[in-house]
């Protein structure tokens, strides 16, 4: 008898606990989320001069066109599947991934050759490291500002802007350490190229 | 590279600086005295309480402990499977997913409830928020409490006293501490960037004109309580790599130090139950020492880079760090930190894919799981500390002739028996199954990777499970509808379940006969455990043991990737 007794209490504190943890909780976050950080809790997102959404402040995007700042790769498509061929349904979820390739796999080789043959043809000079390996997430916002010094007389190029202007924004788009100790600088690459666009609308 | 050091040191002494005040804390709330949060949470105890049916007075036997704990987790298993298997019928699916395969239902259930956290699966195309709130999210409390207060009726029944009241003990890690920091830390993660939505992915047209979907959801909340429960499981695929999960720095900082604080605290609470702070302090070092010596190793590891890759490039040798599977904002120095954290606390959260780092930074990683103290997990591994103490002062009283006495009470057979199930569990649940796997490589193990690394891959999916940790390599087939799918996550069930409640159930009824014993009084004769020289002798036994055990492991993997890079 004791042992039915036991396992109903059981049932009882595992169900109030349920409660308490795992709805009053996330009901409380979510409240003040909404109400005191209603952009932080809907993602970050980032709007173009017309007010369309165009993405996240936080989550990369792979530019290839040749006007922008390119981002770090990924080894996952994250932002190229056809609306109309979505088989694994990567547009109604989202994705994240890496590679996972060893340090000793041949593979990584070959791919990090490929991309040094790229940016070489692309005159991305000096070549950085974090271009030519695949981030944690497949998503990472940042690169490094010596990747984005690299660019910097391409997209100056093409876009005709003076190098010091082209500088000064990434200067603008580049977060510190936090506290100036913790973690590494990185510049915001959608928020560089976007005000890259203003300037230019503005200039024309 | 000084910078990179200079931010690991701040982080730790940070760790350093509140462990302290914070094992006091909890001892506080264990003891049942007097602290700050009394006049909010004695109301909402006194409900639960009362809702209940728990009288909070009333003491466990041993085993009435051990069948609480037991009820606990088969009711909390039976309902987070029943939400899961379910969850195509059930709301808040904004992306309409269907429910997971019954191997990973059957998989991901244990794998949290035993707070270990193993993911044969991505969140954003796998759960539905209603899963991730409902189930994981309650996972993440319940097993955590559970270890927090198994953690705290060993200690008693080591001092002598009564193991205490399971329920009790429970509510009280919920309301005194993981709730209370849930709440704060929640809310700074927030005001730093990470979403808590119910609203599905945004789809847009990026500047280049393609089309991405966002995924979000109701993260914050998830996220401190994931680190902070040791819990580990990501509610996206990339876990704390993912923006969304970890956005930048400032709240790196706050996951690392939320996932150590409450492992490295919990050694000054034992200290503050045996009435001996200065033995929690030489312990805490000890831990501390080999701590930082593994983060150390993999930090130059990762800072010098990949040789084969630094072949191809010209670069600065303070930008060739190895970057593979990392994120730009936390670099080298946060990633080696991080990595040896959570592998050490059995968190199991990763801030870059373990899977690309150097061998170095694997085999530290690797090292953390197999000995399960370097901090532990949540309430356990300061378990397993003092379990490793007990078998030093049985070792030790064996070379010099005197019957072992811990805390003055005598260490006869049965307690040595309990300890050493405690200790020899673990090696046997790894490195079976690991056996069997690498005899199939290709019909079972599924390696992402070739040669010696696929052999690391293996050991490590094991070794997780068993320690309760839950990172992984991911470059693993474990995940459906890959074909090593179904092996990957049936074979893990028996190292999380036993690597979980065995342990639990030894240390309990260890405490139980320890409690029960007479205290002898302390002579000149008497080995002082509170010693320098003792804590050496506690610190060979632990790294030989462990060593020992697994070496001709940790050769096959990371020591030979290590001489294959080094060869060019």
């Amino acid at each position: 008898m004791s042992i039915v007794r036991d396992f109903i209490r059981a049932i009882r504190i595992t169900l109030i606990l349920w409660v308490v943890t795992a709805v009053i909780y996330p009901a409380v976050i979510l409240l003040v989320g909404q109400k005191f950080f209603p952009y932080q809790a809907n993602g970050s997102l980032v709007q173009d001069l017309q007010g369309q959404v165009v993405g996240s402040a936080l989550i990369g995007q792979p530019f290839t066109a040749e006007r922008y700042f390119w981002s770090r790769p990924s080894s996952i498509n994250y932002s190229t599947a056809d609306p109309k061929n979505d088989k694994y349904h990567i547009l109604r979820t989202g994705i994240s991934g890496a590679s996972n390739l060893a340090p000793s796999n041949p593979e990584l080789l070959k791919q990090v050759q490929k991309r040094i043959d790229k940016l070489k043809q692309a005159s991305v000079l000096p070549i950085t490291a974090d271009l030519v390996y695949t981030s944690g997430s497949g998503l990472d916002p940042h690169i490094t500002p010596e990747a984005a010094m690299a660019q910097l007389n391409r997209v100056a190029r093409i876009r005709g802007f003076s190098a010091e202007q082209i500088n000064n924004l990434i200067i603008k788009h580049t977060r510190g350490r936090f506290l100036g100790i913790f973690g590494e600088p990185g510049v915001n690459v959608l928020n560089l190229n976007r005000d890259l666009d203003v300037a230019q609308a503005a200039r024309e | 590279m000084l910078q990179g050091f200079f931010q690991i040191a701040v982080t730790l002494i940070i760790l350093v600086v509140i462990a302290p005040f914070f094992g006091r804390y909890m001892a506080r709330v264990y003891l049942g005295e007097k602290t700050l949060l009394d006049p909010a949470m004695i109301p909402l105890e006194r409900v639960i309480y009362i809702l209940s049916g728990v009288r909070a007075k009333v003491n466990m036997t041993g085993w009435q402990y051990i069948r609480a704990v037991m009820f606990i987790n088969i009711i909390a298993g039976g309902l987070v499977f029943a939400l899961l298997k379910t969850q195509t019928f059930l709301p808040l699916n904004p992306t309409r997913l269907a429910t997971p395969a019954w191997d990973t239902v059957f998989h991901t259930t244990i794998s949290f409830l035993t707070n270990t956290d193993q993911q044969h699966y991505s969140g954003e195309t796998t759960l539905s928020y209603l899963s991730q709130i409902l189930g994981i999210g309650y996972m993440f409390f319940v097993s955590a409490a559970t270890g927090l207060a198994v953690g705290i009726a060993f200690i008693r029944g080591l001092t002598g006293k009564p193991l205490g009241n399971f329920y009790v003990d429970l509510t009280l890690s919920v309301t005194r501490i993981l709730l209370p920091i849930s709440l704060v830390g929640a809310i700074l993660l927030l005001a730093s960037g990470v979403p808590e939505t119910l609203l599905g992915p945004q789809i847009v047209t990026t500047l280049d004109g393609a089309t991405q979907p966002i995924a979000r959801g109701p993260v914050a909340h998830f996220e401190i309580i994931k680190q902070l429960g040791e819990n580990g499981g990501g509610f996206f695929g990339q876990n704390s790599a993912h923006p969304f999960e970890n956005p930048n720095p400032a709240t790196n900082l706050l996951e690392t130090i939320a996932m150590a604080s409450i492992p490295a605290a919990f050694i000054f609470t034992y200290g503050v139950f045996i009435g001996n702070t200065k033995q929690a302090k030489l312990l805490f070092w000890m831990v501390f020492i080999i701590f930082v010596v593994l983060i150390g190793v993999s930090a130059v590891d990762e800072y010098q880079g990949n040789p084969l890759v630094n072949d191809l490039l010209d670069l600065d040798p303070d930008l060739q760090a190895n970057l593979e599977g990392k994120e730009t904002r936390f670099g080298w120095a946060q990633t080696a930190l991080f990595t040896v954290t959570t592998t050490g606390t059995m968190c199991g959260a990763v801030n870059a894919m373990l899977d690309s780092l150097m061998p170095l930074g694997q085999l530290s990683a690797l090292f953390n799981l197999f000995l399960q103290i370097i901090w532990g997990g949540q309430g356990t591994g300061t378990a397993y500390l003092f379990i490793y103490l007990i078998l030093s002062v049985f070792v030790t009283g064996l070379m010099v002739g005197r019957t072992p006495e811990f805390l003055g009470r005598k260490i006869e057979k049965p307690e040595v028996v309990l300890a050493s199930v405690v200790l020899l569990v673990h090696p046997l649940v790894i490195l079976f199954p690991m056996a069997i796997t690498l005899a199939f490589p290709d019909q079972l193990a599924g390696t992402g990777n070739p040669g010696f690394h696929g052999v690391t891959e293996v050991v490590y999916e094991y070794a997780s499970a068993a320690a309760n940790n839950g990172s992984g390599f991911a470059g693993l087939g474990n995940s459906e509808p890959a074909k090593t799918a179904l092996w990957w996550n049936l074979s893990c069930l028996l190292p999380l379940i036993l690597g979980r409640y065995l342990p639990i159930v030894a240390m309990l009824l260890l405490a139980n006969n320890m409690a029960h014993k007479q205290p002898v009084p302390e002579t000149v004769g008497t080995l002082r455990t509170d010693t320098v020289l003792f804590t050496i002798v506690t610190a060979g036994v632990i790294v030989i043991l462990g060593v020992l055990t697994f070496f001709p492991v940790m050769a096959l993997g990371p020591i030979a990737e290590a001489f294959q890079i080094a060869r060019g």
